[in-house]
């Protein structure tokens, strides 16, 4: 059955039988951040923590109702390991965009920058995706989807893996 | 060539090293989970996937204001392989209901590991059934809990249809050896499917 026939019944039931991997209600999430991003709040220096004060904020709402990155920069998949362009001026960004930067000090997949911002992928990628377009991410694709990875690769994996 | 740029320099602080993935399948509770955080450097995060219509073509949400969406939570693990290879571990939702999430799991996945909990044998038979129509390199491991019944691997294999190509193995979940085994055993397989000599 195709879920999406039946809006609001079908997902009721897979957020119960679920128990706890799905949610029922339209994912708002909390933002660590500060105001709504088009709003005056303060665009530097976040008020951190998890606060019951702070805003719940739809996703799409970061990403001003995109659901995907643009589309013309490179593929951005859950294993993409993305990292801030070193070379970069200080230039005016918004507070989640610097939170993505701050993570990606450091080499870091699509999945972590969303796990550790609490964003949903879909989102993340929308915004990983205006970084790069800005030229203030980098990214290395992971082995494309179409393209088997190379043997020297997989053996790689099998020694690190043998040495756990 | 998998290298998608130049940034293949090591030691610099510009290398981007390479991300691979595999898949950790099985039915709800068979310890998907588990086997994650047993081999994992990093505590498993929960990454989220916010599944809405845009999921099915559309590229803008402006104007749309309560479309039904739910969000599906992917715990995942990492394990660092050396400088220019990570290596992701995916569990998969536990619920068949959200098969939708598992193609995106699985594009570009290097193989998956099916855990099967005997008690409950029916739950990977989704896993077992996509992997085979994906064409995705897999191991059957037979998680053991406490209060399973002892079956043996070739009870297993007959049960669930699994052809003589796919190693089936025993395994515990919550040790870290066994886990290592487990992920040995599925990348020899990989590189034995996909050497032509071996094809069989």
């Amino acid at each position: 059955m195709n879920p999406w026939d039946r809006p609001g019944t079908a997902w009721a039931g897979a957020a119960e039988a679920a128990g706890g991997a799905a949610r029922e209600h339209p994912a708002p999430f909390r933002r660590r951040g500060g105001g709504h991003p088009s709003s005056e709040g303060p665009a530097a220096g976040l008020a951190r923590g998890d606060g019951p004060s702070e805003p719940l904020v739809r996703p799409y709402t970061l990403t001003r109702g995109r659901t995907r990155p643009r589309s013309a920069g490179p593929a951005l998949d859950m294993i993409t390991i993305v990292v801030a362009a070193g070379d970069r001026e200080e230039h005016h960004l918004e507070p989640e965009y610097k939170e993505i930067l701050r993570l990606c000090h450091r080499p870091i997949s699509v999945a972590e920058v969303s796990a550790r911002l609490d964003m949903p992928l879909t989102v993340v990628k929308v915004l990983l995706g205006d970084l790069v377009a800005e030229g203030d991410v980098r990214t290395r694709a992971a082995v494309p989807v179409t393209r088997l990875p190379e043997k020297k690769v997989l053996q790689a994996v099998l020694d690190g893996i043998r040495r756990l | 060539m998998a290298s998608a740029d130049s940034e293949t320099g090591r030691g610099t602080p510009e290398a981007i090293p390479q991300a691979v993935k595999i898949i950790v399948a099985g039915g709800f509770g068979a310890g998907k989970t588990t086997l994650v955080a047993s081999v994992s450097e990093i505590t498993p995060l929960s990454t989220e996937e916010v599944m809405t219509e845009a999921s099915y073509g559309v590229d803008d949400l402006g104007g749309v204001e309560s479309k039904s969406t739910t969000t599906v939570a992917l715990d995942f693990g990492r394990i660092t392989i050396n400088d220019d290879i990570v290596l992701y571990l995916f569990g998969t939702p536990g619920q068949d209901r959200f098969w939708f999430m598992w193609d995106e799991l699985a594009a570009g996945a290097l193989g998956a590991v099916v855990l099967a909990d005997t008690r409950r044998l029916d739950t990977c038979f989704h896993a077992v059934d996509f992997f085979e129509r994906q064409g995705l390199p897999f191991v059957v491991a037979v998680n053991r809990f406490d209060g399973s019944e002892p079956y043996e691997a070739a009870e297993v294999r007959e049960a669930l249809d699994i052809p003589a190509a796919v190693p089936v193995v025993m395994a515990d979940a919550r040790d870290r050896d066994s886990c290592r085994d487990v992920l040995v055993e599925l990348v020899t397989h990989v590189i034995r499917s996909r050497s032509p000599a071996m094809t069989g």
